[in-house]
C-alpha cells in the first residue's frame, strides 16, 4: 500500500480496497522496522492512530467520509497535539505534553486522518540539516550518511521513506522546501496567513508558515484543502473564501509565463543541481511554457536580512521557556537568576542560543535602527522586487537548494555556510509569498528539488504547474533503496 | 533659594472588560489563583493573542473625553523582560504608536483656580500576573489570574507643580474613567494606580531637573506623601551640593518615605519591537463616531448643567459631580424632592450623607440610605411633618437601619407640632417660668428672643414648627 500516493490511497479507501485500520497498521509496522535507520519520528502514537483509524472506518461505514478520511499522516513535532509530547526538537520541551491541539492538528483530526506520530526536526525549527535536534539527526533515506535538510527533515524523510503518506511541516526560511528537495518529495509553503499558526510553536512569527509535504503536488493540494483556512485565533490569518487547491491540476501550462531570476543562476549552485534545473526548464518548454528572465535585485540581501529578523523574533518568542511554568527546569536553582540561566542554558542547544543572542543584540538599544529597522526595509524592497517580477510572469522558477544533501557533520561547525543552504528559499518568506519544491531529478544518486514561486494566494496554480510536470516525469514516484 | 516642583504621572487604569485583552479568560477579581488563566495567559507554546475590541473602544472613549487625537493606525509592541509573573517573557504594549495621542484634562484646585494638564498619550497593554511571597516557605507563588487584564496607561505631560495638583489630576482622571465606565477605579485592588515622575528645579530655570520615578502608588494619600517626601529629599540633595540620581524609587507607606529600587544603569533594555502576532490596529472614523455616540455626560458638562439648571454654586456643582455615583444620587433625590429643592438636596448630600459615608469609609453606592429614602425624608421637611433639625435625627436612625423616614418619625414620635393651641400653651408656660428674661426682653434686649425660641423648642423636644413658634412668640412677647 505504501507505494500509493495520498490521492490513490483515498481512492482505495473509498472503493473499500483497504480499510484505514489496515493502512494505519501497515504504516506503523513500517515505522517500527524502518525508522531506526532514519530517526525521523520523535514520538510514534500507534494506539491513538489505530483508534482514529477505527473511527475513520466507522465514519465511512456510516457514510460520513470526507476526501481524506482514513489516510494516516504525521505531524512535525512543532504542532501541539493534545495529550502527546510536543517537543519542538528540544530538551526544553522534552517533558511538555501539550494540553491542546494546534488548529492544523484539529483540522486533520476533523478530516479523519489518523496521526502516526510526531516527526523529528531541528530544535525550534532552527537549522537546515536536522542536526540541531535534541533527539539526534534524521538520516536521509537516499543515503543515511547524509542529512535530510531542515528544519522539517523528519517530515521529509518519513514521506521519502514511505513511513507516512504525507506529513505537515513549517517553513520560516525554507524549512519545508529545502528538506523536500533533499529527500525527493514535494512540499509547499503557502502564502503567509493561509494556514493558522495557532498551536504551531513560534520561531519567527512574521515568517513562520505551516504547509504540507507529500510525494506529489496533487497530494499537497489535498492536504492543503484540509490545512488552510481562516482561524479567528490567529490574528495574522487571512480571511478568504474557501478554495479547492486541486482545481488547477489539469490546467495546461501552455502559454504560462515562467520567470527565471538571474540572481538564482549565478555562482554557488552545484553543477549537478544546475543540470537538473535546466532539464526541468526544457521539459516545461516542451509543454509550451514561455521563459522570461526576471530581476530580483535585492535577493543577495535576503540571507542577511533574514538573519536579523528571524533571530530578533525568536529571541522574544523563546523568552517564555524560562523553567517557571512548564518545560525543562534546572535542578535546585539557588535563586531566580540561577533558575533562568541554568534552565535556559541547559535546556537550549547551541544553535538556538546563537540565534537568541544574535536577535537580542539586534533589538538592543543603539542597534535596533541599524539592524532590525534596516532589515525590515530590505524586506520591503525584496517584496517589491517580486511584485515587479509578477507583473511580467505567472510563476518564478529556480533551484530550491544550491546543492544536494550534504554529509552529516559537514557544515555543523560553520553556521554561515549552513545558512547559505537556504539562499534560494529565504526571500520568499521575507515577502510572504507561496512557493513549492518538487523533485526534478538526481545528481550523483541524490534528489534535486525545483522551486516554483507564485504570487500571493496563487497556491492552486503553483500546485497545478507542478502537477503538470509530475504527470510527465517519473521522479516523484521513485523510492529510495531500502524503503521501496 | 526657591525651588519649583515638576511632576508628571503615568496612570494605569485596568479596563473593565469582561474578558482579557488578548484572550477569552475572565477578568473578575478575587478568584482562586490561576483559575482564570487560559492557555494564552499562561504563555503556553504555540498560543497567539487576539485583541479584545471592547478594550479598544474603551481606550477611544477616554481619548475622546480628553479631547485627544485617536491614532488611525496604532501598533502593538513587545516589551521584553524576564519576570516569573510575566508568562511570555514580554508584555504586549504599545510603544511608538499609541492608540490615544495628545489630549488634556482640566483640574480645579481648592482655591477654585483651573489648570490644564497635558496628556501626552494613552496606550493599551496587558497587565502581568502577581508574585506571592507569603505562605510559600521561602518560595514564591505565581498567580496568573491578572495576567492579560487590559490596562490603559495614561501618560501626562510634566505639567503639575505641586503634590496638590498631582492629586487633583489623579482624582479627576479617576472620576473620569468611572464616568466613562471603563474602569472600576478600585484602588485597593490595584485597578487604578500610578507612577509619579518627580523633579525639582530652581524657580525661573527652564531646564528640568533630573527626575526620579516613584512606582506603583495606589492611593491619593500615598501619591501626595510620596511626592512631598521626594521633593524634600531632592532639594536636600541639591542644597547639600549633590546631584539627583535618575532612578526608580518605591514608596514605603509605613515609613512615609521613598527608597531606591534601581538606577538608570540597572534599568532594563526592553528591546521593544512591533509584535508580529498582531496586525496594526486600524481605527476608522465610523468606529470613532460609534464610540462618541456612546459617551455619557462628562464631569465638566455635568457640572455646568448642575450650575445652570439647579442654580448650584460652582463649588457645590463641582463636589456633586466629582463622581458619577454621587451625581446620579443627587439627581435621583432631586427628582423626588423637586428641582426647587436642589440647594437643600445638595446640602444634605454633601453634608449629612457624605459625612456619614466618610465616617464609615463607605462608597455612595453602598449607602444604607438610598436616594429614594433620602428623598422621602426631605419630603417630610417640605410638608412640615418634621423640621430640618429633627430630620437629621431621623436620618441617623435611617442610617442605623431603623426603617424609612415615616417609620422612624412614627416610632420616635417626632412628628412636628403644628397645632397653634398646643404651641401657645407651651409659650405661655415658658413666659410664665421666665419673668426676668421677659422683663429684660421687653426693655429692649432683643437678643433674648432666641432664648425664648430655644426654651419652647426644648419643651417640645424640638418638635414644634419653628416658623409657627417664631410667629406666636412675637405676638405674645
Amino acid at each position: 500500500m505504501h507505494e500509493k500516493s495520498i490521492a490513490e490511497l483515498a481512492a482505495a479507501l473509498k472503493e473499500g480496497e483497504v480499510s484505514s485500520v489496515e493502512l494505519t497498521a501497515h504504516y506503523l509496522r513500517r515505522i517500527e522496522t524502518l525508522d531506526d535507520a532514519l530517526n525521523a519520528y520523535v514520538t510514534v502514537t500507534g494506539e491513538q492512530a489505530m483508534e482514529a483509524a477505527r473511527a475513520a472506518d466507522e465514519a465511512r461505514a456510516q457514510g460520513h467520509a470526507g476526501p481524506l478520511t482514513g489516510v494516516p499522516i504525521a505531524h512535525k513535532d512543532i504542532f501541539c497535539t493534545e495529550g502527546t509530547r510536543t517537543s519542538c526538537g528540544s530538551k526544553m520541551l522534552d517533558n511538555f505534553i501539550a494540553p491542546y491541539d494546534a488548529t492544523v492538528v484539529a483540522r486533520f483530526k476533523a478530516a479523519g486522518c489518523p496521526i502516526l506520530g510526531k516527526t523529528n526536526m531541528d530544535e525550534f525549527a532552527m537549522g537546515s540539516s536536522n542536526e540541531t535536534s535534541y533527539y539526534g539527526p534524521v538520516k536521509n533515506p537516499w543515503d543515511t550518511e547524509r542529512v535530510p535538510g531542515g528544519s522539517s527533515g523528519g517530515s521529509a524523510a518519513v514521506v521519502a521513506g514511505r513511513l507516512a503518506p504525507g506529513a505537515t511541516g513549517t517553513d520560516t526560511g525554507g524549512s519545508i522546501r529545502q528538506p523536500a528537495a533533499l529527500n525527493g518529495v514535494t512540499g509547499i509553503k503557502p502564502t503567509y496567513g493561509r494556514v493558522s499558526r495557532w498551536g504551531m510553536i513560534a520561531f519567527a512569527s512574521s515568517l513562520d508558515q505551516g504547509g504540507p509535504m507529500a510525494r506529489t503536488a496533487e497530494d499537497c493540494a489535498l492536504m492543503l484543502n484540509v490545512m488552510a483556512g481562516f482561524d479567528h485565533r490567529d490574528s495574522t490569518s487571512i480571511q478568504r473564501p474557501d478554495e479547492d487547491f486541486t482545481r488547477h491540476m489539469n490546467t495546461p501550462v501552455k502559454g504560462l509565463r515562467i520567470g527565471l531570476p538571474k540572481q538564482f543562476f549565478g555562482e554557488g549552485m552545484d553543477a549537478g543541481v544546475a543540470r537538473v534545473v535546466d532539464e526541468a526548464i526544457a521539459h516545461y518548454k516542451g509543454l509550451g511554457a514561455e521563459f522570461v528572465e526576471v530581476d530580483l535585485p535585492h535577493s543577495d540581501l535576503s540571507v542577511a536580512a533574514y538573519y536579523v529578523v528571524a533571530p530578533a523574533e525568536c529571541s522574544s518568542n523563546l523568552a517564555r521557556f524560562d523553567g517557571v511554568r512548564y518545560g525543562y527546569r534546572c535542578e535546585d536553582p539557588k535563586d531566580l537568576l540561577d533558575l533562568y540561566m541554568r534552565s535556559r542554558g541547559e535546556g537550549f542547544g547551541p544553535e538556538v542560543k546563537r540565534r537568541i543572542m544574535v536577535g537580542t543584540y539586534a533589538l538592543s538599544a543603539g542597534y535596533f535602527d541599524a539592524y532590525y529597522l534596516k532589515a525590515q526595509k530590505i524586506r520591503r524592497l525584496i517584496a517589491e522586487d517580486f511584485a515587479s517580477a509578477f507583473k511580467e510572469v505567472d510563476v518564478i522558477l529556480g533551484p530550491t537548494a544550491p546543492s544536494t544533501a550534504f554529509r552529516l557533520g559537514e557544515k555543523t561547525n560553520d553556521p554561515v555556510t549552513m545558512y547559505l543552504s537556504d539562499i534560494y528559499t529565504i526571500a520568499v518568506n521575507l515577502a510572504g509569498l507561496p512557493a513549492l519544491s518538487l523533485p526534478a531529478g538526481f545528481s550523483d544518486g541524490l534528489p534535486v528539488g525545483l522551486q516554483l514561486i507564485g504570487n500571493y494566494f496563487d497556491e492552486a496554480r503553483l500546485l497545478g504547474v507542478a502537477h503538470q510536470y509530475q504527470v510527465g516525469t517519473e521522479w516523484c514516484g521513485m523510492a529510495p533503496g531500502g524503503f521501496v | 533659594m526657591e525651588w519649583e516642583t515638576v511632576i508628571g504621572l503615568e496612570i494605569h487604569a485596568q479596563l473593565s472588560t469582561r474578558s482579557k485583552i488578548f484572550s477569552g479568560a475572565s477578568t473578575a477579581y478575587g478568584a482562586e489563583p490561576n483559575t482564570q488563566a487560559c492557555a494564552v495567559d499562561l504563555g503556553l507554546p504555540g498560543v497567539l493573542p487576539v485583541l479584545n475590541e471592547k478594550a479598544v473602544a474603551m481606550a477611544v472613549k477616554l481619548g475622546l473625553a480628553i479631547d485627544a487625537q485617536i491614532t488611525p493606525r496604532s501598533v502593538f509592541a513587545r516589551k521584553n523582560y524576564f519576570y516569573p509573573d510575566l508568562p511570555k517573557g514580554y508584555q504586549i504594549s504599545q510603544y511608538e504608536l499609541p492608540v490615544v495621542g495628545r489630549g488634556h484634562l482640566d483640574i480645579e484646585l481648592d482655591d477654585g483656580e483651573t489648570r490644564t494638564i497635558g496628556v501626552t498619550r494613552a496606550h493599551l497593554e496587558e497587565d502581568a500576573g502577581k508574585s506571592l511571597h507569603e505562605d510559600f516557605h521561602g518560595m514564591t507563588g505565581i498567580d496568573l489570574n491578572r495576567a492579560g487584564t487590559p490596562l490603559l496607561e495614561i501618560v501626562s505631560e510634566p505639567d503639575m507643580r505641586s503634590s496638590r495638583e498631582a492629586v487633583a489630576y489623579m482624582k479627576k482622571m479617576h472620576s473620569l474613567v468611572r464616568y466613562l465606565g471603563i474602569c472600576d477605579g478600585n484602588m485597593q485592588e490595584g485597578s487604578f494606580r500610578c507612577d509619579a515622575n518627580v523633579s525639582v528645579r530652581r524657580k525661573g530655570t527652564e531646564k528640568f531637573g533630573t527626575r526620579t520615578e516613584i512606582k506603583n502608588l495606589n492611593s491619593f494619600r500615598f501619591l501626595e506623601k510620596a511626592i512631598e517626601f521626594e521633593v524634600e529629599r531632592q532639594i536636600d540633595v541639591l542644597e547639600g551640593g549633590g546631584a539627583v540620581v535618575q532612578e526608580t524609587r518605591l514608596f514605603d507607606p509605613d515609613k512615609g518615605e521613598t527608597r531606591s529600587m534601581r538606577s538608570k544603569e540597572e534599568a532594563n533594555d526592553y528591546r521593544y519591537f512591533p509584535d508580529p502576532d498582531l496586525l496594526p490596529l486600524d481605527i476608522d472614523s465610523t468606529f470613532i463616531e460609534q464610540v462618541r455616540a456612546s459617551l455619557p455626560e462628562l464631569p465638566d458638562e455635568k457640572k455646568q448643567r448642575f450650575m445652570n439648571h439647579y442654580g448650584l454654586s460652582a463649588y457645590d456643582a463641582s463636589t456633586l459631580t466629582s463622581s458619577r455615583e454621587m451625581a446620579d444620587y443627587f439627581e435621583a433625590v432631586v427628582e423626588q424632592a423637586g428641582s426647587g429643592q436642589a440647594k437643600m438636596v445638595a446640602n444634605w448630600v454633601m453634608g449629612e450623607l457624605s459625612g456619614a459615608l466618610n465616617r464609615e469609609g463607605r462608597e455612595i453606592g453602598d449607602s444604607p440610605v438610598s436616594a429614594r429614602a433620602l428623598g422621602a425624608l426631605l419630603a417630610r421637611i417640605q410638608d412640615n411633618t418634621i423640621s430640618g433639625k429633627i430630620a437629621k435625627e431621623v436620618f441617623e436612625a435611617m442610617w442605623a437601619g431603623e426603617g424609612d423616614a415615616d417609620m422612624v418619625i412614627e416610632a420616635k414620635g417626632l412628628k412636628q407640632i403644628t397645632d397653634t393651641g398646643a404651641i401657645e400653651q407651651v409659650i405661655d408656660q415658658v413666659i410664665a417660668d421666665n419673668p426676668k428674661q421677659l422683663e429684660q426682653y421687653r426693655s429692649g434686649k432683643d437678643k433674648l428672643f432666641g432664648f425664648f425660641v430655644g426654651q419652647v423648642m426644648k419643651q417640645t423636644g424640638g418638635k414644634a414648627n419653628p416658623a409657627q413658634v417664631n410667629e406666636l412668640l412675637k405676638k405674645k412677647l
